[in-house]
């Protein structure tokens, strides 16, 4: 698909630390539109490598993102301070790094725990076990009082900018795309078409199943962190399972294992609300009208016009 | 038959609830074998099959291949050991384009990961084109090239059959399991279908066990056949001996 | 809106009749404490076992969960609380009305839902299917909020009392009710599925859509008619609901919903008795957790148990093991 990806990801790293320069130039209002759809991008990118490529339908990503977010705003918040108390702009950048890698992993642990016992079920089924996962996540937050209990972890600081969204957005879609598109990366799109054909060709099917939902389960943790350190304030009713239907809805509309299309969906779909806004009453209405009618009209996704044939010697 | 033993089947039953579906089964096949496995309609030939793959687990019995029990392996660890099939109803992914179905297949013998794919160092770039070259290799020894960006589901499908075929024998089998592979087809693509399998087996240099319904197909080219009825093995032997076999033939006519 | 049976929840006394006299030893106590948790956790199971039947039954005929039953819940229970005020309150005779009323109204919702949203999308991949579903309960939830910006209080509809059994248990005539009314249904459903021209081909068309076609059953007019009675029972389940926790507003539905379809899991999906079995169950464990000192957990009780239940009986307490085909 891409011939020099990983120089096509330096020179975009490059380009959004540029662009993010001139950020600051930008109405708040619209900087946090855009940071939003950043942050969508990454939740609907990584989502499709479980639902769209692997083609095992997760419910849960809120739950996911829920976790990262905690565990980064935790670290911001309480380790950061102690360790580094007299931090400048560099000692600040870097623990905002590192508290961003916390969550992801800490959320790729969830993915393990969540993905090995219910990977064995299958449709609608797995669906309903993700989302009933998410739904537990956040009972156990809503419990634990050292994060705020039910009313969450506030004063977080504004540490997610254009910069960070940016970099996490390329870096979450070249390693969904470079993953897909070599010949390990193919058995995902096999346990997709058929996972008994899969098994008999020697695909360890609960393997790949694993690896995508730690990969997916990482970058809605990294979602999760750069949220928290954009809204400066989390509580576990903003990871309910609309949360993650949002997400679906995205990865649906883009077209399932489309990755062009799963942003674009981000991008729309996150601007929509905003466009509606002012007939605020009516928008949710008529989003969700939307939806059924999109559904109803082009069920192959907005963005999937035809199949596109995999060059042979993509690498 | 004096060459080496491959696969051996010991007193294999497995039942669904109640129902018996396969019985106290032995037999065996050798290195560069064809063998050929009948029996009226519901016999238990598939289940055979399933139980070899690792779809179902035996009740008992028990499965050696190559001198190593595969009784309660997983279906990759058992092809990984050597054994690839094909699926009565053809079982291709069908929104992978041809080259992709026969490129997964190498699937057991591809050394780079995850971290490979991500970090695409020059390791990578050699496997992926290696593994390509073989593909292409493959495809053309079937005369499959000119499709290779094809999506499978939209092949004809006699090439879909040998698509199957093609995606098997690129896990590297010893043996190779067709299940009833001439399902569909008119004489001329039958006649075909046995110069394939043939040319498969000494190409490959493996052994072959068929399913098949068509008498034609499996008199044609198998040294050797196995008779199953109602999950009992009623008669093994040569082409001739189980033509003139009395109870074969009650089993296919009924009394 | 958590839906949860505190200690005096449920019973709004006008009457209070002992029934026996009670002079229980203190060592009866905690006996008495548990069959009334016994009790309230049945009464709660009851409705979750209603809501719980229309999805299963969908489940049943066109192999997909229906998200928007949960709406139908609710919407059961705006109905109820709208064709309250053409009736006498707390009168037998306006509560059935009432009850019969909404039921109608839901059925007709349900059967225009099909209709509209997923008789188009028959035969596409049940991802869509799913998401339209979800689509739907999002345009009812969302509809209501509009105008409904904070909770209405739910009219009593039926004379009220209380009995005390031996032993000091407290038995509502709510609760009374709801037991009445959900064996009732249970029966009509039993009888309908069981005996009726319509139910034995709702039986053929989940068992075997096509095979069902070809004897000449209008698929279509099966379905349609399984949306209907399982949206009549979600629309029961609503107003029975409100009369126990009368505050009613859009996402009521979500929670319970959700909770009655683990209970569907749990009991077996497309299986009906199995979707009774399982919202009793899951009724009276999660009114005991609730009881207990982990009552915080309560809502991830549901969530744990059908995480546990398809682990290790994927087909639930009822179903059928299937195997797949190779």
């Amino acid at each position: 698909m891409l011939h020099r990806p990983k120089t096509l990801l330096c020179f975009s790293l490059a380009l959004a630390f540029g662009v993010s320069l001139l950020a600051p130039q930008l109405n708040p209002y619209h900087l946090d539109v855009l940071l939003t759809i950043g942050i969508n991008i990454v939740l609907a990118v990584s989502l499709n490598l479980v639902n769209g490529y692997t083609g095992q339908f997760s419910l849960g990503h809120a739950g996911f993102m829920a976790v990262g977010a905690y565990a980064s705003a935790a670290f911001t918040l309480f380790a950061a301070p102690r360790w580094f108390p007299d931090a400048n702009f560099l000692v600040t950048s870097a623990c905002f790094f590192v508290a961003l890698l916390l969550g992801g992993l800490a959320s790729a642990g969830a993915g393990v725990i969540v993905g090995a016992p219910s990977l064995r079920l299958k449709g609608d089924y797995l669906a309903i076990v993700t989302l009933g996962f998410g739904e537990i996540i956040r009972v156990i937050f809503r419990n634990v009082d050292a994060l705020g209990g039910a009313l969450g972890l506030n004063g977080i600081p504004f540490h997610t900018n254009f910069f960070w969204v940016s970099f996490w957005g390329l870096i979450t879609i070249y390693m969904v795309l470079a993953l897909v598109n070599s010949s390990f990366g193919r058995g995902f799109l096999a346990v997709r078409d058929d996972e008994i054909a899969a098994e008999a060709m020697g695909i360890n099917t609960t393997q790949y199943k694993i690896i995508a939902f730690v990969v997916s389960a990482f970058f809605a943790g990294i979602a999760g962190g750069l949220y928290a350190h954009l809204k400066s304030s989390i509580d576990p009713k903003g990871f309910d399972f609309m949360r993650s239907i949002e997400i679906v809805v995205m990865v649906i509309l883009g077209g399932m294992a489309n990755t062009r299309g799963v942003i674009m969906a981000a991008v729309i779909l996150t601007l929509l609300p905003e466009i509606l806004c002012p007939i605020a009453e009516y928008r949710m209405v008529i989003y969700s009208l939307l939806l059924i009618i999109l559904m109803l009209t082009r069920p192959q996704g907005l963005f999937s016009f035809r199949i596109r044939p995999h060059p042979s010697h993509s690498a | 038959m004096n060459s080496t033993l491959l696969l051996n089947l010991q007193n294999c039953t497995i039942r669904f609830g109640g129902l018996t579906a396969v019985s106290e089964l032995n037999f065996q096949i050798h290195e560069n074998e064809l063998v050929g496995l009948i029996g009226p309609n519901g016999a238990g030939k598939t289940t055979v099959f399933n139980l070899i793959t690792g779809v179902y687990q035996p009740t008992s019995g028990r499965i050696e291949f190559d001198g190593k029990s595969i009784s309660n392996l997983r279906p990759y660890q058992i092809t990984a050991h050597g054994i690839a099939r094909t699926f009565q109803n053809i079982r291709l992914f069908p929104s992978l384009t041809v080259f992709d179905n026969v490129r997964v297949a190498f699937h057991l013998h591809l050394l780079s990961g995850v971290n490979h794919a991500w970090w695409r160092g020059a390791s990578f770039a050699k496997e992926e084109q290696d593994i390509s070259d073989k593909v292409i290799e493959l495809l053309r020894l079937f005369n499959l090239e000119q499709h290779r960006n094809t999506h499978s589901k939209n092949l004809p499908y006699g090439d879909q059959r040998r698509l199957e075929i093609v995606r098997a024998l690129a896990t590297r089998p010893k043996i190779l399991l067709l299940d009833e592979p001439a399902a569909g087809m008119n004489p001329t693509e039958k006649i075909e279908l046995m110069n394939l399998i043939q040319f498969v087996k000494d190409k490959f240099n493996i052994s072959v066990l068929l399913v098949e319904h068509d008498m034609q197909v499996v008199m044609g080219i198998c040294e050797r056949i196995v008779v199953l009825d109602y999950g009992l093995k009623i008669a093994e032997g040569a082409p001739e001996q189980i033509r003139s076999n009395p109870k074969v033939i009650e089993a296919y006519l009924g009394e | 809106m958590d839906g949860i049976y505190d200690s005096q929840g449920g019973i709004r006394s006008n009457f209070h009749i002992i029934l026996f006299s009670s002079n229980s030893p203190a060592n009866l106590c905690r006996v008495t404490e548990f069959f009334q948790q016994i009790i309230n956790g049945l009464s709660l199971g009851a409705i979750y076992a209603l809501i719980a039947l229309g999805y299963t039954m969908v489940y049943g005929v066109l192999r997909f969960i229906n998200f928007a039953h949960s709406d139908i819940f609710m919407v059961g229970a705006f109905s109820g609380y709208f064709f309250s005020r053409f009736f006498p309150s707390e009168s037998i005779f306006g509560g059935i009305s009432v009850v019969f009323l909404s039921m109608l109204v839901c059925a007709f919702l349900g059967m225009l839902i099909e209709r509209v949203a997923y008789r188009p999308l028959r035969g596409s991949s049940k991802l869509n299917v799913l998401i339209t579903a979800i689509g739907v309960s999002m345009f009812l939830e969302y509809s209501f909020q509009v105008k409904l910006t904070k909770p209405l209080s739910f009219p009593v509809l039926f004379p009220t009392m209380s009995f005390t059994l031996p032993g000091g248990i407290i038995l509502s005539s709510t609760q009374v009710l709801v037991f009445v009314m959900t064996l009732l249904l249970l029966i009509a459903l039993q009888y309908i599925v069981l005996y009726t021209k319509m139910g034995t081909a709702m039986r053929a068309v989940s068992f075997n859509p096509m095979a069902a076609s070809l004897v000449g059953i209008n698929n279509d007019a099966v379905i349609s008619f399984t949306f209907g009675l399982g949206s009549a029972l979600a629309a029961a389940g609503g107003i029975l609901y409100s009369l126990n926790y009368p505050s009613i507003e859009p996402l009521m539905g979500v929670l319970p919903g959700l909770k009655a379809f683990v209970a569907a899991v749990l009991g077996g999906i497309g299986n009906i008795p199995g979707a009774a079995l399982g919202g009793l169950l899951l009724g009276v464990i999660e009114t005991f957790v609730n009881g207990s000192r982990y009552s915080t957990y309560t809502d991830a009780i549901a969530f744990t148990l059908l995480i546990i239940i398809l682990i290790f009986r994927p087909s639930g307490l009822l179903g059928k093991v299937t195997v797949e085909k190779v």
